[in-house]
């Protein structure tokens, strides 16, 4: 049913079909309005879970990560410094092959304080083995909860996976989203099946020692299984589109693609101002495009390098810099066209907050055009 | 806001946030009843309502923002919300 | 696509004025879109909030800046910052004050002024404007119907307090039509 819903409980109301055992979340803005959501539905009885209060984001995916262990279903919602305190419970989960999907509100890390949205705080966490998917509007971000679940808790995958959608810029946004019946949800998303839990009747203990000699083939096999989730998610996301109408079966979206000589590379919210952007560019005769990232981890390397095939030059709008070097999405891109003689040129847009236009896309295809590139977008005249 | 390293600020800072623009009553401070017991001063979370030579309490109309407490807790009832026009 | 730029300060219901329009249009069948611009999370603080409304899918998600309508919850707010800045020509203000204006606005912006916190201390007893202004938007701008607003409000409050608030949109929304 389509309802005209906050982006924060269009999350909240999917992760509710789900059906989670287990919520554990310390509040922080921008994601606060999910977990409140969350509580209300447990104390009102229309979400059988445990909602576990914590004192800090640390315990909170602590207590998420006992409860996946015990066979349970666990949720959890975070930003910025809320995930950074997270940070060593994150790569626990993924190494003791724990899964379970968090919600991150993108949002900038300190300092300087800022509440506002970039995606530095997920993106600083990407090699941690969680898989990330970015949402471009309320519909993906909501959609993506079912399919995350599905293919973290596949026997052959069991990691833990982020839904990654901008703080305020979508959380706080009311748009029409359209809902699925919990019948519908049911049909898609199985119960959680673990291959091995706690179990006081047959003990195990999980993320045990490993001595130098066994230590690289655990990490190797968390990476076999994240580069082996890209089948599955074209597999989850196939089965979606059958059943909810909608596709993700591909983990990179293509827009105006077709003799496309600028592309421009993006994740998350910015996509649609994008795609604003090029129609009215298209309309002035520039042939420009747009490569809509929407799983990041694993990155789509095949993908990326199939769609951009064509492209005279392309240009990566990156929410985050990956300090002292460039932009996470743009070094990617760099890697995957090595060789290709295309020029991939990066832009570091939108930190902390600072809006982005359309005239904002307009000018960075300009600057590519003039092969003007690797570089911060639209600082202030005192550091420019 | 400087550009400083580190985005460092001395003190005094917020002292610019004038946060009396936002006000649609005022408190009246009538100094009729008023016992002097620096109730409202303390319980003003602008901490803008200052004690004078006299010992009475005046609000600094630019940062009270008109939230009434002091009004509220005056036990003496000397303190009056006024409806302001600007 | 039609843009609404509202203007207050935190307090003061701009976010949900945002969200009440934006519902009220999405009811009467057109795409909307409604999100706020925070500024630091207090009371008092200068808030905006944004509402599209257009007949396809909205996918742009940069702030407004160039309105096509504007409300103005608290005239002081026009000493501080340009409210008007990037208003189109044709456009229609609406702001909140007792007296009669008196502001220089854009060539071709209609000026509409409402004495909301009078409405609101009558009806609802606290200076809360929102429902108020919508109320007079409705009337100025046609964009959505008064029956649209009054259903949004009766899902968002409770039963008094629609009450009080519907009142609130009523009056308004008469005394605009009046005067035009």
């Amino acid at each position: 049913m389509m309802r005209f819903i906050e982006g924060s409980l269009a999350v909240s109301d999917a992760v509710r079909m789900c059906r989670p055992d287990v919520v554990s979340a310390y509040p922080i803005t921008p994601q606060t309005h999910i977990v409140e959501s969350l509580a209300e539905m447990v104390a009102n009885c229309t979400l059988d879970a445990e909602y576990i209060t914590v004192e800090s984001e640390f315990s909170a995916l602590s207590a998420c990560l006992g409860a996946v262990a015990a066979g349970s279903r666990a949720y959890s919602a975070t930003s910025s410094q809320g995930l950074a305190l997270m940070f060593e419970v994150c790569f626990n989960l993924a190494g003791m092959r724990l899964p379970m999907v968090m919600t991150i509100a993108n949002r900038a890390i300190s300092a300087p304080l800022s509440i506002w949205n970039d995606q530095q705080d997920s993106i600083s966490l990407r090699d941690s083995g969680w898989l990330q998917f970015y949402a471009e509007d309320n519909q993906e971000a909501a959609d993506l909860h079912y399919l995350a679940y599905k293919v973290a808790e596949d026997q052959k995958i069991l990691l833990p996976a982020m839904v990654c959608f901008d703080g305020f810029i979508l959380s706080h946004t009311y748009e029409p989203v359209d809902m699925p019946t919990q019948e519908e949800v049911d049909a898609y998303l199985p119960k959680f099946n673990p291959c091995q839990r706690l179990d006081a009747k047959d003990p195990i203990s999980f993320g045990m020692f490993a001595f130098p000699e066994y230590y690289m083939e655990f990490r190797y096999a968390i990476d076999q299984a994240l580069q082996q989730s890209r089948e599955k998610i074209r597999e989850a996301g196939k089965e979606f589109k059958e059943k909810f109408g909608r596709d993700y079966s591909a983990l990179v979206e293509g827009y105006r693609l077709e003799d496309a000589e600028t592309v421009l590379v993006a994740m998350g919210s910015l996509c649609g101002t994008a795609k604003d952007a090029i129609d009215e560019m298209r309309g002035a005769g520039r042939k420009v495009g747009l490569l809509k990232i929407r799983t990041y981890r694993p990155f789509p390397g095949e993908e990326v390098a199939a769609a951009l095939k064509g492209a005279k030059r392309v240009a990566v709008l990156d929410k985050n810099i990956s300090l002292g070097s460039k932009g996470a999405v743009g070094l990617e891109v760099k890697d995957v066209l090595y060789g290709s003689g295309i020029p991939v040129l990066d832009y570091i847009v939108g930190l902390g907050g600072r809006d982005m236009r359309k005239r904002d896309i307009e000018r960075i295809v300009t600057l590519a055009e003039k092969g003007e590139g690797d570089l911060f977008y639209g600082l202030r005249e005192e550091v420019a | 806001m400087a550009l400083s390293v580190g985005c460092t600020a001395k003190p005094g800072k917020s002292r610019g946030n004038r946060t009396g623009a936002w006000r649609v009553f005022k408190p009246a401070f009538k100094h009729n009843k008023c016992t002097k017991c620096g109730l409202c001063a303390m319980v003003c979370p602008e901490g803008c309502i200052i004690e004078q030579e006299d010992e009475f309490m005046i609000p600094d109309y630019d940062y009270c923002k008109g939230c009434g407490l002091c009004a509220e807790e005056c036990p003496a009832e000397d303190i009056e919300m006024v409806k302001e026009e600007k | 696509m039609k843009e609404l730029r509202i203007h207050g300060r935190g307090g003061q219901g701009s976010v949900t004025a945002a969200e009440l329009i934006a519902t009220a249009a999405f009811e009467g069948g057109v795409s909307a879109q409604a999100f706020p611009m925070f500024g630091v999370e207090r009371r008092g603080a200068p808030v905006q909030a944004f509402v599209r409304f257009a007949d396809k899918k909205i996918r742009l998600r940069s702030q407004v800046y160039e309105p096509d309508y504007i409300i103005v919850q608290d005239s002081t707010l026009i000493a501080d910052v340009n409210v008007f800045a990037g208003m189109k020509k044709g456009g229609i203000a609406i702001v909140n004050t007792a007296k009669g204006g008196g502001w220089t606005v854009p060539p071709g912006v209609r000026l509409i002024t409402v004495d909301a916190t009078g409405i609101a201390l009558e009806t609802l007893g606290v200076p809360i404007t929102n429902t108020s202004l919508m109320g007079a938007f409705a009337a100025a701008s046609g964009e959505i119907t008064l029956e649209a607003i009054e259903n949004a409000i009766r899902h968002r409050f409770s039963e008094e307090l629609a009450r009080k608030n519907i009142e609130a949109a009523r009056r308004a929304y008469n005394l605009v039509k009046g005067a035009a």
